[in-house]
């Protein structure tokens, strides 16, 4: 049973919400691009440079103590909240897109050969396909792609068809950041594994909208950033199996990431250590461990719960104004709706909705092969994040419909 | 009319626009009345591309006179693109190259002009300062 949230406290904790734009209320849609951020995220972030910056591990004074420990505890947090096993498993990098390159290069190199192949899926943000593509570029890899149903949903069927011996890794989506579609992705993994395939999944879109729990799902890898999620910019997470991880090389060379170094040979730190080279940033996983905290104060599932009704609430009034199209349809998805009315350019629609004060996102998504395969150049987006309101959907429709009126 | 008394009269009928939306319903009437570029001048050589939306230009050279010609499939573009070129065609290399186009910036569409924007309006407008100059050369 969920519980219901008091939405309006929850707006009085993100600031930038009760600002206008062009004299108006701001209602932000464009949550699947980035997050706002409550004020105790960046609370944490002033505290951290106030009361306890320091460079951490191996610092032996007092405040690289705390600060080593506030990373620490906050690599912890991430282990619980995406319910890893053990703190090992936890990497942390600049993003999701950091995250992709990281095991392209480190897994890539390692496990692939030319002729090998990688699956992706025409549904990918090209931050899960041009690494692949790189990779395919330096080793002769072929990359395979999972099509798509009418429904905007994975043709599992297809994918079954892809798996193959020379299959070296599944490469997916959680959620569509263009589609919305929550993609099966437990049962996707399962069908790998039964081929003895890893998987890695791209969770850049799932994480904020839903409980992820990798014991659950089973993933190899799993991978997000932390600004989708209400937390700062600049840091974004690694989940990889720690069998998997120990068997890859370091991607980056540097300070953090070594046990011992000579002019002729460096051996390389334990896990999670030898894939942060350099100065990690304690203070972006400090703040990424707050907002994670915040969620978890109200629970996964009562915001999951709270933004399909959002979901459910603007479809349908959506679909009433005529000339819509919406642009992913499946029964299962997250908070986002890629639509077109009539043959109104995106560019059009979307530059006056912001002048009503509507924060929409209009284009390709980064989703280029995507577009190609719906026939179109680009969808306008409206992403609910749980602070959106009912009310915010109504002035979207509204908006939609002036706007339709001036074409 | 010289290009400034052009820049100047569009500077004054926008002047009645206080409202947003107005303005921009205004563009998109204007946008609308643009008169669709000939099949042979809307190829990929004369595309701009823009992350969001897309402009085509090209430019006839006659008797020391330029005519720019262009579209967009965005109607709002195609409106800012119609004020742009009927402010440039029909004068010499010189006076366009020579031109400061402050009337984008005066109606309170700037941000259209931002690298930002990607909508392919700022480079067109170079396009048009470069077909000048090369038609400057070419003599």
């Amino acid at each position: 049973m969920t519980e219901k949230l008091d939405i309006k406290a929850i707006r009085n904790d993100f600031p930038i919400l009760s600002r206008t734009v062009y004299d108006r209320p701001l209602i932000y849609l464009d949550n699947a691009a980035t997050t706002q951020k409550p004020r105790c995220v960046v609370e944490a972030i002033e505290h951290v440079y106030y009361h306890q910056n320091a460079n951490i591990h191996r610092g032996v004074h007092y405040l690289s103590q705390r600060a080593t420990e506030a990373h620490e505890t906050a690599r912890a947090t991430v282990r619980d909240f995406i319910h890893a096993t053990s703190s090992n498993e936890i990497v942390f990098t600049r993003g999701t897109t950091e995250a992709i390159n990281l095991l392209a290069t480190s897994y890539g190199e390692t496990f692939c050969k030319e002729g090998d192949e990688i699956i992706i899926s025409a549904m990918e943000h090209h931050a899960n396909i041009v690494p692949w593509q790189m990779l395919r570029d330096r080793k002769g890899i072929k990359l395979k792609i999972v099509p798509l149903t009418e429904l905007g949903e994975l043709d599992i069927p297809a994918f079954e068809q892809l798996l193959s011996g020379r299959t070296k890794l599944v490469s997916l989506a959680h959620v569509s950041n263009v589609l919305g579609t929550i993609n099966p992705v437990k049962e996707i993994i399962e069908k790998a594994h039964a081929h003895n395939i890893p998987v890695l999944i791209d969770g850049a879109q799932a994480v904020s909208h839903m409980p992820v729990d990798m014991q659950q799902i089973d993933a190899d890898f799993y991978v997000f950033s932390g600004h989708k999620i209400y937390g700062p910019n600049g840091i974004g997470v690694l989940y990889g199996k720690e069998k998997w991880l120990d068997m890859l090389p370091p991607y980056h060379g540097g300070g953090e990431m070594i046990a011992h170094v000579t002019f002729e040979k460096t051996i390389f730190a334990d896990l999670p250590f030898k894939f942060e080279a350099g100065t990690p940033d304690y203070v972006g996983s400090v703040a990424l461990a707050t907002a994670m905290n915040y969620l978890s104060s109200f629970g996964m599932e009562n915001i999951a719960a709270y933004e399909n009704d959002l979901l459910r609430d603007a479809t349908e009034k959506m679909m009433k104004i005529d000339g819509m199209r919406i642009y992913g349809t499946s029964p299962r998805k997250s908070s986002v709706i890629s639509f077109l009315v009539n043959d109104i350019h995106p560019f059009d629609m979307g530059t006056l909705l912001d002048k009503l004060g509507i924060a929409v996102r209009t284009g390709h998504h980064c989703a280029m092969p995507l577009m190609s395969a719906l026939g179109i150049d680009g969808t306008l987006r409206a992403s609910f994040a749980f602070y959106n309101t009912h009310e915010e959907i109504d002035a979207l429709i509204a908006g939609i419909e002036r706007i339709t009126k001036m074409f | 009319m010289t290009i400034n008394e052009k820049q100047d009269q569009i500077v004054e009928t926008f002047e009645e626009y206080t409202d947003w939306m107005d303005k921009y319903a205004y563009l998109i009437e204007i946008g609308n009345n643009l008169s669709p570029l000939d099949p042979k001048s809307k190829v990929n050589q004369n595309l701009i591309e823009g992350c969001q939306s897309r402009v085509w230009l090209d430019a006839e050279y006659t008797n020391g006179i330029i005519h720019f010609m262009a579209e967009s499939d965005a109607v709002i573009v195609k409106g800012i693109v119609s004020l742009l070129i009927d402010v440039v065609s029909g004068h010499t290399p010189d006076e366009i190259l020579n031109t400061d186009l402050y009337f984008i910036d005066k109606i309170g569409l700037k941000e259209h002009l931002s690298p930002t924007r990607a909508n392919g309006l700022l480079a067109m407008v170079k396009q048009i300062k470069l077909y000048a100059l090369a038609f400057k050369t070419k003599g």
